[in-house]
């Protein structure tokens, strides 16, 4: 990685908790620290630690380790919708939240009472209460397949997570997921821009004076992101 | 509070409000400006790098319209209950100074002449009985030849980047040859073809189509605009689409009018100034000024003006005027009243095309306004006596720069999952090596479709949201479905691996939850019947003479362009007729 060493420091420090070695290979080495970082030390700050168990797997299953690279809980999604919850977005705020509530037909959008925060809340318990049901299991301890099992009955919106439709609350996971894997680093998600990096994303660059029209040949330059980050 | 009785008061610092109050200045008045939002420069909005933020920027919304304080309802028939548009999706109304202005994209057209007159047109070539039950087709009062010279006056202010096909009568360019003839130039070039829209230009040509670069308001070159703004040359950054251009490359109030404005001494801007309503004299018949809601000090603010200007954008231009009692609300069953009546949007739909992976489309490089497109089933550019409907729509590849939240919460398309296994893969494919078609098209006026105060649902400052009626109707799905049809043989003859098509289907409702466009029109609209129109063909309102209302809500129909070149067009005309004219003699321009 090219990267200024203050930058360097900064980004493995944030990242790991400590500056480590194995952050100066090539792409392959770095991914390998992503995957080992479960140690990190995020602690939670809105989710409570068996919502924050939910999270970690439901991240990982909506976006899949693979050959492209680490899951979505190694790339920092439970940290970003952690962190999220704290803002007026999680609060609600930025939504028309005056009732009265009520429900109608799905077109007309969303109408529930509840701010992402609540309805994360209210819809990991009923989750996890319907994971035991089904199998004796809290969500996170089921086995990858039984879990992706449960998502797409969760998708599929056939049933009610609480006050929740199921749908509406998996919706906004595999949202908030994706905002996590790819929107600047800043937000606590897309650990090493790896989510940048999948997509061949340059983030912060924007300057493209140069490639309006390469006769499609791929951008050959890697991303940055707001405080400097590179990879 | 500096002023307790000015000349002018204008409603909103977005495009519409920014012409009126240069153009009301220069006229010698004393104008203050009320703007509900922030103050908003692009220096600190368009800082470079925090700006080139799409959590923040485009995910949040961070210069669109708080939510909190207010929204409309939204049902799509009229025994429907309405229920309130809680999350920003479909449609995204700006706030704050520049309103959408500052965070559009640039696409800046002029108008289809033969839209102007839409009624007219189809009734001449296929009869009276073309035109469905219960649609209300309308002209707009006003030809293209009036408004040649306001179209060029904001193309010169706006920067706009594009080639000329005519100039008085003589084939100058390779532009649109279905455009109308121009006075002049463009005063820029037109933006280079990204890689996706030259092979897109290649292959509708190829097909027998007729590619042009579409105008746009994103600076090809340096540009200094006669009000003595500069615009630096756009870079294809591809943060036009809800940002503030950091290049001061796209063009907004706040950078192409409101530097001019703020040095004027007879012009005061407003920030955090709520209008709550336009104030009416005893018996109905002059407005005496407005009533805002300080958000500063929580204070209602009364300030008297001989002229009012409501330039609040499309929806929020009906919303004041129903809440002020100016002129007669909209009844669907009587069909009577005119405020609210003719409510219309726009329709468009995305189809994708997949490469070859040795070829990437960088979708990332773009800019707002740049593209290339077609014309060919447009307005009424093509036949429609055998097809049965009325309206049209261009066609194009507007790369505008795709972030990657966006991208993959859409999905990677096609029948790909949208998440877990296969996702990611799929998700690769599509972002570097496909391209998007839109067909932007016309939406109709119908009957049942239209704007009303919500019986239920009221704003943080106890009024009554406006509550929107609108459901797609069978005319525009089958032109939808026809135009892109004619999409297919372009993807073709690309060499396209795999693609596909997107449309409305047969019966499809309405849909708040996935963003379309923030074209929508009507609700009050212009005309030369009083019957049928809220104002004359001056946007003069037919009931209380010393209000304009300016902006979309002028549309008697949704047309297939972008809406903003005609909307600072009709700025420019009601300034101008304003100032030649009503100011001399204030009161009715048009006789009843
Ligand atoms: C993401 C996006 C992309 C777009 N791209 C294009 C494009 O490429 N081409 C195109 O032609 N159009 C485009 N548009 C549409 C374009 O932005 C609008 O047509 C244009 O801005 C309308 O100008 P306006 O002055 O009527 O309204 P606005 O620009 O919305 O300004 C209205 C102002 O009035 C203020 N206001 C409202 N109510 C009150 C009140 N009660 N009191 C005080 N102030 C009030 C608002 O806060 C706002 O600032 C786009 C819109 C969006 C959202
Ligand atoms: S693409 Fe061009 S006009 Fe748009 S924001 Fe970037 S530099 Fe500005």
């Amino acid at each position: 990685m090219k990267l200024p060493s203050s930058t360097r420091r900064n980004f493995t420090a944030g990242l790991l908790g400590s500056t480590s070695f194995w952050i100066y290979g090539g792409h392959k080495v770095w991914a390998d620290a992503l995957q080992s970082e479960s140690s990190r030390p995020y602690q939670p700050q809105y989710f409570t630690s068996e919502e924050w168990r939910f999270l970690n797997a439901a991240c990982a299953r909506i976006f899949p380790a693979d050959a492209h690279g680490p899951d979505g809980a190694v790339l920092g999604a439970p940290e970003f919708i952690d962190r999220q919850m704290n803002t007026p977005y999680g609060h609600g705020e930025l939504w028309y939240m005056s009732g009265p509530f009520r429900s109608g037909a799905p077109n007309l959008g969303y109408q529930l009472s509840l701010p992402p925060r609540d309805l994360y809340r209210q819809s990991i318990e009923a989750a996890n209460a319907y994971a035991r049901q089904l199998k004796g299991q809290r969500f996170d301890e089921l086995e990858p397949s039984d879990q992706i099992a449960l998502l797409k009955t969760f998708e599929q919106g056939k049933m009610m997570l609480g006050a929740v439709p199921a749908h509406t609350f998996f919706e906004q996971l595999r949202q908030n997921t994706l905002e996590g894997v790819f929107s600047d680093p800043l937000y606590g998600g897309n650990k090493g821009l790896a989510g940048w990096m999948l997509l061949g994303f340059p983030g912060a660059r924007a300057d493209f004076m140069d490639w309006v029209n390469q006769k499609g040949a791929p951008y050959p330059f890697g991303p940055v992101s707001i405080s400097g980050e590179t990879a | 509070m500096c002023a307790k009785k000015v000349d002018a008061v204008v409603i909103g610092a977005g495009w519409a409000g920014s012409i009126l109050a240069k153009e009301l200045t220069e006229a010698g008045l004393s104008v203050v400006m009320l703007e509900r939002g922030d103050e908003r420069a692009t220096a600190v909005e368009g800082d470079y790098p925090t700006s080139i933020d799409e959590l923040r920027g485009a995910i949040r919304h961070r210069l669109f319209q708080n939510m909190s304080k207010s929204t409309v309802t939204i049902r799509n028939t009229l025994d429907q209950e309405a229920l309130p548009y809680r999350r920003l999706a479909a449609f995204l109304p700006g706030e704050g100074v520049g309103g959408a202005g500052l965070h559009w994209s640039g696409v800046h057209f002029r108008v289809a002449p033969d839209d102007l007159a839409l009624r007219t047109n189809v009734v001449a070539r296929y009869g009276k009985s073309f035109i469905p039950e219960g649609m209300n087709l309308q002209d707009y009062g006003v030809t293209y030849e009036e408004l040649e010279p306001f179209f060029d006056k904001a193309e010169k202010v706006f920067g706009t980047s594009g080639e000329p096909y005519t100039i008085n009568g003589k084939v100058v360019g390779k532009g649109n040859r279905f455009a109308p003839d121009r006075s002049d130039a463009f005063p820029l070039p037109a933006m280079g073809d990204v890689y996706s829209a030259s092979l897109f230009r290649t292959a509708a040509a190829s097909v027998g189509y007729h590619p042009y670069a579409l105008p746009a308001a994103n600076a090809s070159a340096q540009y200094t605009n006669p009000y003595g703004a500069q615009m630096g040359p756009c870079n294809f950054c591809g943060y036009c689409s809800g940002y503030d251009c950091y290049m001061y490359s796209k063009a907004s109030p706040n950078v192409n009018i409101l530097p001019a404005l703020r040095q004027d001494s007879k012009f005061t801007l407003i920030t955090k100034a709520h209008v709550l309503k336009v104030n009416l004299d005893a018996d109905r018949k002059k407005a005496t000024g407005v009533t805002y809601l300080d958000l500063r000090t929580q204070k209602q603010v009364e300030l008297d003006a001989d002229l009012v200007i409501i330039s609040a954008f499309q929806f929020h231009n009906v919303h004041l005027m129903l809440l002020s009692g100016i002129g007669q609300p909209y009844d669907p069953k009587q069909n009577t009243g005119t405020v609210g009546r003719n409510f219309v949007y726009q329709t468009i739909t995305t189809s994708r095309a997949w490469l070859s992976p040795k070829q990437y489309t960088n979708l990332f490089v773009g800019a707002g306004g740049a593209g290339v497109a077609i014309d060919d089933f447009n307005s009424m550019n093509f036949d429609h006596g055998p097809l049965g409907f009325v309206g049209g729509s261009p066609v194009w590849v507007n790369q505008a720069g795709v972030k990657p939240i966006a991208a993959a919460v859409g999905g990677p398309g096609g029948k790909a999952p949208t998440w877990g296994e296969g996702y990611k893969d799929a998700m690769v494919d599509t972002y570097r090596h496909s391209l998007t078609i839109d067909a932007h098209g016309s939406n109709m006026a119908y009957r049942d479709v239209y704007l009303d105060l919500d019986p239920t649902y009221t704003n943080a400052y106890g009024q009554p949201l406006l509550r929107m009626t609108f459901n797609w109707k069978e005319n525009d799905i089958r032109m939808n479905q026809y135009v892109v049809g004619k999409i297919e043989p372009v993807i073709k003859a690309m060499g396209a691996t795999r693609y596909s098509l997107g449309m409305l289907k047969d019966g499809e409702v309405f849909d708040t939850r996935r963003y379309q466009t923030t074209h929508l029109g009507g609700g009050a609209v212009m005309g030369t019947d009083p019957k049928t129109s809220c104002v004359n063909r001056y946007l003069q309102s037919w009931d209380i003479s010393n209000v304009f209302v300016i902006g979309a809500s002028a549309f008697p129909q949704g047309m297939g362009y972008n809406p903003t070149g005609m909307v600072a067009a009709l700025a420019y005309w009601a300034a101008y007729h304003i100032r030649t004219t009503y100011l001399k003699n204030p009161g009715p321009m048009v006789q009843a």
